[in-house]
């Protein structure tokens, strides 16, 4: 089965985000970009299932030209096919996001394309929609919050956790699948792997931007991140402290 | 019952009452409705067939003011959660009701069932909002979170009906306890607002109707069916003590003497992305934005460095006790309190001074 997973470029950060002077973006000069935790697994879970049943992963992302990266760093873990639908850097609304998605699922041919694979929801702007719409642009079924698939034939059987349990769900294919972190534990890049994504030729679409009824104003960081710990000692010689500390809060009665 | 301002506010269920994340919902809901001289109509769907008793035990947590009516929905075929027809119901209702907006919880489901409402009616989607504020003319401004609410965003929605799903932590936040709502009934989140529940005797009863909406085949497409694996012993989300491990435990078979600290404090483990992506615990421990969110009493987090994916997750623990080597490490910012040492000398230390306390005498049982 052939199989398109849309993955997103977001910024790489760590212990602190540093936003630009104009409150606009996260500032990536000292930071770098990967691809959103959720889609990196929607790709570990593509390849694993053409690697068990044959078939093509193709990847695709709207992006600025920089996202190639990204796709080179999907086609390295074992993806053979990248799309970048090209944008001018700009932030893309969800909606204009999975309409350009749509349309160049329908440029590529929707019917190559029986499981299109997303995931749940983007690490930076945490719209939880793009799948759902591309889905409704397709005419298919869509399942989310995914943390184990199952394929038999056309079938497909998807669970997810809900109230501590898991609720199951059954579509026939074709269909779209919101995928979360969880599902599998993506793999390192092999070398041969990182040779081939160098050389991939990727397909570059320029989709044309348009405006979303929600738009950013500005970004900031939450006040109260800058307070101090206060240190109650240092090693085994804190333990004493540290006990007073649990029986304050009421832990040791 | 109707007319302009009417807000419909998703309501999921929490056994037979209603779920702690839609009554937050429910407060943005009101104060909405109340800024645009509606009413809220509550909505909940019933697997069963609605008879008279339908919606009882939700109706008793809504009295209070603020909401005109329950709207109980039940149909044919649709026998558990169905994600696009609980969106085509709310889709008939806005038009039923001409609602200005429709809440619900940022759930998987709230998220889920507000896509496909935005799908089917082509609006837009505003996920995880911690206060909206209506400017007129189908204009609203929002706060709303973006990297799991590492980051606030401040945004326009502009739309004839606008379509919000409400933080988990947005009562957690303190920035929305500094916003007034222009109605003056007070911030989303603030324990000032009039909650549900509050008055159940003295406020008149919230009259239930039910509502059959029109769907097809199609729309039962995808249906829910519970599974009957139950994840075995306490539950991360709801522990009252969390010890969390990472990096600095250096591998699988540093989690012994973290899990028996967690027995003796009744807790549980959780750990941080660097461990489950390493394999050393599985993903179902991993405490963050990708993982679970957690809310303890105590969150004992040692030998993790506190990447913003990682607080996302820890944000609304109580009280966060940090034992790190590192004392420049980006959590001794986010912290109460912090141990400057090793964990791997630190925790058998604290075990040990707890047994004794507690005449357990040593590890060895």
């Amino acid at each position: 089965m052939d199989i398109l997973v849309c993955v997103k470029r977001v910024p790489m950060v760590g212990g602190k985000v540093v936003l630009t002077a104009d409150g606009q973006e996260v500032d990536t000069r000292m930071s770098g970009f990967t691809v959103s935790p959720h889609e990196e697994c929607a790709v570990e879970e593509a390849v694993q299932i053409t690697e068990r049943s044959g078939g093509s992963v193709t990847v695709l992302t709207l992006g600025p030209p920089e996202a190639a990266g990204q796709l080179r760093d999907m086609l390295a873990l074992g993806a053979h096919r990248g799309v970048l639908l090209e944008t001018d850097g700009r932030e893309w609304g969800p909606v204009a996001t999975a309409a350009a998605i749509a349309a160049a699922v329908g440029e590529l041919g929707a019917a190559t394309f029986p499981l299109v694979m997303v995931g749940n929801e983007a690490a930076d702007t945490g719209g939880y929609q793009v799948g759902i719409r591309v889905a409704h642009a397709l005419g298919r079924p869509c399942v989310t919050g995914i943390k184990r698939l199952e394929l038999a034939g056309d079938v497909l059987r998807a669970w997810r956790e809900y109230g501590g349990g898991q609720e199951q769900f059954e579509v026939a294919l074709p269909a779209v699948v919101g995928v979360k972190e969880g599902i599998n534990l993506p793999r390192y890049p092999s070398l041969p792997g990182r040779l081939r994504a160098k050389r991939a030729e990727i397909t570059v679409l320029k989709p044309a931007w348009q405006a979303d009824g929600l738009r950013k104003v500005s970004l900031r960081v939450p006040a109260g991140s800058g307070q101090r710990a206060r240190v109650l000692g240092h090693g085994t010689e804190a333990v004493p402290e540290l006990i007073r500390v649990l029986g304050e809060i009421g832990l040791l009665a | 019952m109707s007319g302009p301002g009417a807000v419909l506010c998703l309501l999921e269920r929490d056994g037979d009452g209603v779920a702690d994340g839609s009554l937050r919902a429910l407060v943005l809901a009101r104060s909405a409705a109340g800024a645009l001289g509606g009413r809220v109509t509550a909505v909940v769907f019933e697997p069963r067939a609605a008879g008279p008793d339908a919606g009882g035990a939700v109706v008793a947590e809504l009295a209070g003011g603020g909401v005109a009516e329950l709207c109980v929905v039940s149909a044919e075929g649709l026998s558990g959660y169905a994600p696009l027809a609980w969106a085509r119901a709310l889709e008939q209702l806005v038009v039923a009701r001409q609602a200005a907006a429709v809440v619900a919880a940022a759930t998987d489901r709230g998220n889920e069932v507000m896509a496909h409402l935005g799908a089917l009616t082509g609006l837009p989607v505003a996920a995880n909002c911690v206060a909206a504020t209506a400017t007129g003319n189908g204009s609203w401004e929002l706060r709303r979170h973006r990297w799991g609410g590492s980051l606030l965003e401040e945004a326009v929605l502009e739309a004839p009906c606008a379509l919000l799903t409400v933080s988990a932590d947005a009562a957690a936040d303190e920035t929305a306890a500094s916003d007034t709502a222009v109605d003056g009934t007070g911030p989303l989140g603030s324990t000032s607002a009039p909650l549900v529940g509050a008055d159940v005797t003295a406020a008149p009863a919230v009259p239930v109707v039910t509502f059959t909406p029109s769907l097809d085949e199609a729309d039962l497409r995808v249906l829910a069916t519970e599974s009957a694996e139950q994840s075995g012993g306490m539950s991360l989300a709801t522990a009252r003590v969390v010890i969390g491990g990472g990096r600095g435990v250096g591998g699988p078979d540093g989690f012994a003497v973290l899990e028996e600290l967690a027995g003796l404090l009744g807790g549980v483990v959780g750990v941080s992305r660097v461990v489950t992506s390493q394999g050393w615990r599985p993903h179902r421990q991993q405490v963050g934005q990708t993982g679970t969110k957690i809310s303890p009493e105590l969150y004992l987090a040692c030998g993790i460095s506190g990447a913003i994916q990682h607080m996302a997750g820890c944000q609304s623990a109580r009280h966060i006790v940090a034992v790190n080597t590192d004392p420049d490490a980006p959590i001794m910012s986010r912290a109460d309190y912090a141990v400057i040492g090793d964990l791997n000398e630190v925790i058998p230390a604290l075990v040990a001074a707890i047994r004794e306390a507690a005449g357990l005498g040593d590890a060895t049982c």
